[in-house]
Formats: structure tokens, C-alpha cells, sequence
């Protein structure tokens, strides 16, 4: 039977003791299905008698959680980290693969720039102190995607240190509210990524693709500030977003450029840490969010029973909602980290200490590198809360849509509208549209510059609010009219005749007493009787606030 | 002089490398355990066959633990003798690869392009169970 080693297990780091507010997080829920000791036969806790050191602390219910995070980001490069193959999602096995990769002997691994470059705006961006100098470590153990048995990493001094990433998690209480939160950035390192073994459990053995080995991986190493699924979710997203910004790695989840670990803990506020677990395998964000909530959820059960918790590695089990134990005990990882013997210390220089002429190509600036940032997601939303008004939750909306931003900008560019009408035509009623048919931005049947179109006729008031829902409706059918012309086929151009309109409001009027006896009375809710009848009348081709000014006009003479 | 060696000895693995735990950590009594004989072996993959090779293993580290005489007060560690070389930079172009067949030609299976492994780690054989480990 073979016990499956694990690739990356737990480092014996020592958490600094901190204490964590859990108030602000609601549970999300208890874990479906049955505890994990009862799925697949595997016992995370065996059925153990009472500990004696284990108090039994049952209905004691004050419980904070600790949550640390380490994220693996795939870099965004053409080639891979120490060689020139290429760096690609999907392609015939092994064929991207340079003989370094596949580690035959006296191939020697070469730095590639661009991952440095996208290390240290990363670091940047994170607000991390930039090592000047920083060194390469091998990382040892045995698997068959890791053709070398090391893995070339960055333990000792990594590229950057003691950086900070805010998100917001919204309130709830206040509409748009939303609170920034902060988590430490430990450090970020450059390391190599593995190959990828395809299990064949029927013919006992595993087949390995090393195209992905090698290939350079930025690995964010997140203090343990978090306490819940829904901060980390919401940490790991902002992280995403910044990424993507910056240009530095896709980090899509689905596609496994962004990696995440979770390492959970609970205890009581004001004791010391408890004993932690790390999570594998959480491919998406929602599930990040579940796995850790869920792991928080039994680790406080099962402390509550009585039992104890193992430091050990889980897996999160999509279908059952659950984390499952992934390897029985052994003793732990020994790395036997040692210097990378190839590589000198990777030197880096910001102007006032760049070497006079040194080839330029050979040298990283990180001063320069910091005038090239890009703007970050922070700073664009608040851009646009300052320069439009909206809510700053409509801003984080805008960003977490891939395209939105584009096509609201786009918008706002040819429209004369307001831009709170812009805001709330493109959140609510566009976004509206695309969800319930779940498509993309770059899906949708309305372009940017049909929308300015339609707001543009509702500015002018040419047609009503809802006119303008029944055309939008319309354009959404691809049938390639124009707003403009959708109007004026329906017919839904409102009354610019007020003198007709006028006399319809007379009409009604006289056709009516009773009601307008009510309206004489007091009651409120006639008038808007009133203002029904003559839209009716007129086919809904009249505004209401002007059906309503009438009205009052003339019931007042 | 006796006094001095000892001290040094128990002072190298606190003031030494930072942030290596090493477990083949001897504290100058020169012997080593089966238990760290099987650890080696599973760390390494070496096979320590006989009590001949666990007696060179032994005399190996007695010979290093002479540089604990030396004394480095102050003194930096050299991490590398490349330290005064410069990291060579390489330009993010695509230069290699496309040579499945090269690389699948040194595999002992193949299946399809892929190279073809045993499922997980094979766990190594107990000390006292005196099998060979099968060294491929």
C-alpha cells in the first residue's frame, strides 16, 4: 500500500500570537453531511478516549478562528523561470519541456528577467519592502513531477517582505457600505512550479506531463490576520484583481494559475493558537470561502466533543462539502533546504544605486519599475466614487466583472446622461440581463454606445423610465435595430404635445368625479388613480411627472 | 581548550545557519541511530547497506566537526562562492522545448507522450526488515 508522500507540507512555522476579533464573520452555516470521520473510512480523529488534557468545553461557544493563506500565482511570462521553453496552458504532453526541465545532468538553470520584474512590481504593489538582494534555495523531496527532487526556491531571503493587502468586506448593516481590512503580507517568494501527475488508478501507476514543470510562480505568503472564509474569499480576490492589473499573472483558479492553501486554527480569544490544519485543493473562490468555513466549523466541534486536532494535511471535498484527511500520521516534511549552488544572490537597484554603465538589460531597476505601475483597483475605485458619486460598493461591482469597467467608461463617454443614471442602468438592469442569461461582458447584445443611445432618449426625455426598459428589452434580442429605431416602431415616444395632453387629463377628469372628488378631499392615493387613467388613456405615451403637474393644475383652478 | 570545543559545539547550532532545522543535527557524541539511519535513507534515498558504511557515515561528520573549532565571531557567512558573480539575466523568449521524443526515450515506460510513474511514493522497506530496496 503505498503512502503517499505530499508535496508540499507543512513548514513547523510559528505563528505569532495574536488575537483575532471572530464578531465581525457569521458562520457560514454548519457543514453538511456527516462529520469527516465517518466518509471514507478514513479517521481524521480516532475514536479516542477523553484526553486529559483536553478540557471538554461543551456550549462553550466563544470561538475565534485563524486563517493564514499561501497563494501560488502561475507568472505571466512567454518562457519558464530558469529555461526557454515555453510557458502555455494546454498542449501535446511533455512538448514543452527543455532538457533543464526534465533535469538530465549538466543543464544549469538561467534566470529569466521578466519573472524578476513581475516579482518586484507585485511587491510594489503589496506595499512589501524590496530585498535588494535575495537568494535561491533548493527545496528537497521526492515525486515524480519533480524530476530534480529539489524544487528551486526562495526560503532564506525572499525578493520581498512585510507588505499589506486591503480589502473590503461590506457591511450589510448600511447599504454600499464597505469596510477595508487589512492582511499582512508576509513575504513573496520566486519559486518553480511542478509537473502534473495523472493518477491511473486501475493500472496502478501515474502518468507525468512536465510541461508545467518549471514554470515560474510567484508564492504569496499571507500572516494569519484572516478569520473566516468570507475574509478570505474576499482577500484572495482583491489579490486576484491586483494580479490581473498588474499584468504580472492571470490568475484565473479554474485554470490553475492561482493556487491557494489555507492553514486553520481555532481557540478560545485570549488563549493561546490551537493546533492548525492545512486545506489543499480549493480550486475556485466560492469554495475557498466554504472549505475554510467548513474546517473551522469541525475543528470547533470537535474540540467541543472532546477530541483534538491533528496537525495534518486535508483536501476539500467539492461534491460532499467537506474536508477529508489526506495522509495518516508520519513524521514530518525535512526539506533539507540548502543554498541553490548555481545561482549567485540576485542583486537588484533603484536609481540612486544603479552601477553607471552597466547594461541595462542585465540590471533591474525598482524605481523604475514603480513609475510603470499601472493604477491599482484600490485607486480606481476610489477615482470613481469621487469623480461620478456612486456608492463605493457599486465601485467594487464595476471591478469584479471582467469588462464592466470598460463598457460603463464607454458608456459614460458617449452619453449626455447623468452618470448616477449611467451607474444604475449598467449595474442594475445590464448586469441584470447578462447574469440571467450568464454571459460575459464581451457576450453582450447591447454595445456601449447603444445604451448612451438609449440613456440619451431618456435624458431628453423623448421616452419614459419605462419605455426605455421595454426598448432595452428589445435590443436585447440582436434583431440589430437602434434604440431610435425600436422607438418609433413601438410608437413609444412620449407626448410632446402638451395641449393634447391636456385635454386627455380634462377627460379623464369628467369621466371621472368620484375620483376626483377624492382627490378633493384629501386622499392621497386618488391622485395617483388619476395619473393611471390617463396614461391608460394615452397609451403610456405620456410622462407621469407631467400627467401629475396637470392634473394638480387643473384640479386646483 | 576541552571546555572551549564543547562550548562552540553547542553554540554553532544556535548562532549557525539561520533558518535551516537540521535534524542530522549531532551533538558531538558522534553516534548515529537506526532511527536516524532510516530517516537519512527516506530523506535521501541512499542505502546504508552495512554497518561499514553507518561507521564511515560516522567518522564523515566527526571530520566536519572540526570546523566547529574555527572561530567565526562576527563573521558573515558565505552562502555561495558565486556571491561576486553577477546573476545572469535571461530575456523572457521561448528558445526550447518541442522534444518530446528526445526526453521520452530516456524513460524506462512511456504511455502516450506522458512518462509513466508508479502511483505516489513507495514507502521504503523498515530497517529491520532486511529487504533490498529495489534501486531503479
Amino acid at each position: 500500500m503505498a503512502a503517499p508522500v505530499l508535496r508540499r507540507g507543512c513548514r513547523g512555522r510559528l505563528w505569532a500570537l495574536a488575537c483575532v476579533d471572530g464578531g465581525s464573520c457569521h458562520g457560514r452555516g454548519a457543514p453538511t453531511g456527516s462529520p469527516s470521520n465517518r466518509i471514507r473510512g478514513q479517521s481524521s480523529v480516532a475514536q479516542q478516549p477523553l484526553h486529559t488534557a483536553q478540557k471538554p468545553r461543551k456550549g462553550e461557544h466563544n470561538w475565534a478562528a485563524v486563517v493564514g493563506l499561501e497563494i501560488h500565482a502561475q507568472i505571466s511570462s512567454n518562457s519558464k523561470l530558469f529555461s526557454g521553453s515555453q510557458v502555455r496552458f494546454s498542449a501535446p504532453p511533455n512538448s514543452l519541456v527543455s532538457f533543464f526541465d526534465a533535469s538530465l545532468p549538466g543543464t544549469l538553470p538561467v534566470l529569466n528577467r521578466r519573472c524578476v520584474e513581475a516579482a518586484v512590481m507585485t511587491g510594489l504593489a503589496l506595499n512589501c519592502h524590496i530585498n535588494k538582494k535575495s537568494l535561491f534555495d533548493r527545496k528537497h523531496y521526492f515525486y515524480a513531477d519533480l524530476p530534480a527532487g529539489y524544487q528551486i526556491t526562495q526560503q532564506r531571503l525572499p525578493i520581498a517582505v512585510n507588505g499589506s493587502l486591503t480589502y473590503g468586506v461590506s457591511a450589510g448593516k448600511e447599504r454600499g457600505q464597505v469596510i477595508p481590512k487589512t492582511v499582512r503580507v508576509k513575504q513573496i517568494q520566486l519559486e518553480q512550479d511542478s509537473g502534473k501527475s495523472l493518477h491511473d488508478d486501475l493500472r496502478s501507476q501515474t502518468l507525468i506531463d512536465l510541461n508545467r514543470a518549471g514554470v515560474g510562480l510567484l508564492e504569496v505568503v499571507l500572516e494569519p490576520d484572516l478569520s473566516c472564509g468570507e475574509e478570505a474569499a474576499t482577500a484572495v480576490r482583491e489579490l486576484q484583481l491586483i494580479l490581473q492589473t498588474l499584468g504580472t499573472s492571470q490568475a484565473n483558479m479554474a485554470e490553475g494559475q492561482l493556487r491557494v492553501d489555507a492553514n486553520i486554527s481555532v481557540h478560545h480569544p485570549g488563549e493561546p493558537l490551537g493546533v492548525r490544519t492545512e486545506v489543499k485543493n480549493l480550486n475556485s473562490i466560492r469554495f475557498l470561502a466554504k472549505a475554510i468555513d467548513y474546517e473551522i466549523q469541525r475543528q470547533i466541534n470537535e474540540l467541543e466533543n472532546g477530541g483534538e486536532i491533528l496537525n495534518e494535511t486535508r483536501s476539500f471535498h467539492e461534491k460532499l462539502g467537506c474536508t477529508v484527511s489526506m495522509r495518516d500520521k508520519e513524521a514530518k516534511q525535512d526539506y533539507r533546504f540548502m543554498p541553490e549552488p548555481n545561482l549567485p544572490p540576485l542583486l537588484l537597484y533603484d536609481a540612486t544605486s544603479l552601477p553607471i554603465g552597466a547594461d541595462p538589460r542585465q540590471v533591474i531597476d525598482i524605481d523604475q519599475i514603480r513609475e510603470t505601475l499601472p493604477e491599482l483597483p484600490s485607486v480606481t475605485r476610489e477615482r470613481l466614487v469621487q469623480q461620478y458619486g456612486m456608492l463605493p460598493e457599486h465601485s467594487f461591482t464595476l471591478l469584479n466583472e471582467v469588462g464592466l469597467l470598460e463598457f460603463f467608461q464607454n458608456v459614460i463617454k458617449e452619453t449626455r446622461a447623468e452618470p448616477k443614471k449611467v451607474t444604475s442602468w449598467v449595474l442594475n438592469i445590464f448586469l441584470g440581463y447578462l447574469k440571467q442569461e450568464n454571459l460575459a461582458v464581451s457576450e453582450s447584445p447591447v454595445t456601449p454606445s447603444a445604451l448612451a443611445e438609449l440613456l440619451d432618449l431618456l435624458d431628453s426625455r423623448t421616452i419614459s423610465s419605462s419605455a426605455a426598459k421595454q426598448v432595452f428589452e428589445e435590443l436585447w434580442k440582436r434583431e440589430g435595430k437602434t434604440p431610435g429605431q425600436i422607438v418609433s416602431e413601438k410608437q413609444l415616444e412620449l407626448m410632446q404635445d402638451r395641449g393634447a395632453l391636456e385635454q386627455f387629463c380634462y377627460s379623464v377628469m369628467k369621466d371621472h368625479p368620484q375620483v376626483v372628488m377624492d382627490v378633493k378631499k384629501g386622499n392621497p392615493r386618488a391622485i395617483n388613480k388619476l395619473i393611471g387613467l390617463v396614461r391608460k388613456a394615452t397609451l403610456n405615451r405620456a410622462d407621469p411627472a407631467v400627467i401629475k403637474e396637470i392634473l394638480e393644475k387643473q384640479l386646483s383652478s | 581548550m576541552w571546555a572551549r570545543a564543547l562550548w562552540l559545539g553547542l553554540r554553532a547550532p544556535l548562532g549557525g545557519p539561520r533558518g535551516f532545522t537540521s535534524k542530522t543535527d549531532l551533538q558531538g557524541s558522534g553516534r548515529i541511530t537506526a532511527e536516524m539511519i532510516e530517516h537519512l535513507e527516506r530523506l535521501a534515498l541512499v542505502d546504508f547497506g552495512s554497518r561499514e558504511a553507518v561507521a564511515r557515515l560516522e567518522k564523515a561528520i566527526a571530520f566536519a566537526d572540526r570546523l566547529r573549532a574555527v572561530d567565526t565571531d562576527g563573521v558573515e557567512p558565505m552562502e555561495s562562492v558565486l556571491e561576486d558573480r553577477c546573476l545572469y539575466l535571461r530575456s523572457d523568449n521561448v528558445v526550447e522545448g518541442n522534444c518530446a521524443d528526445e526526453l521520452l526515450q530516456n524513460s524506462h515506460r512511456v504511455v502516450e507522450e506522458y512518462f509513466v510513474a508508479p502511483p505516489g511514493n513507495i514507502p521504503l522497506p523498515k530497517l529491520d526488515e532486511q529487504e533490498p530496496f529495489p534501486h531503479s
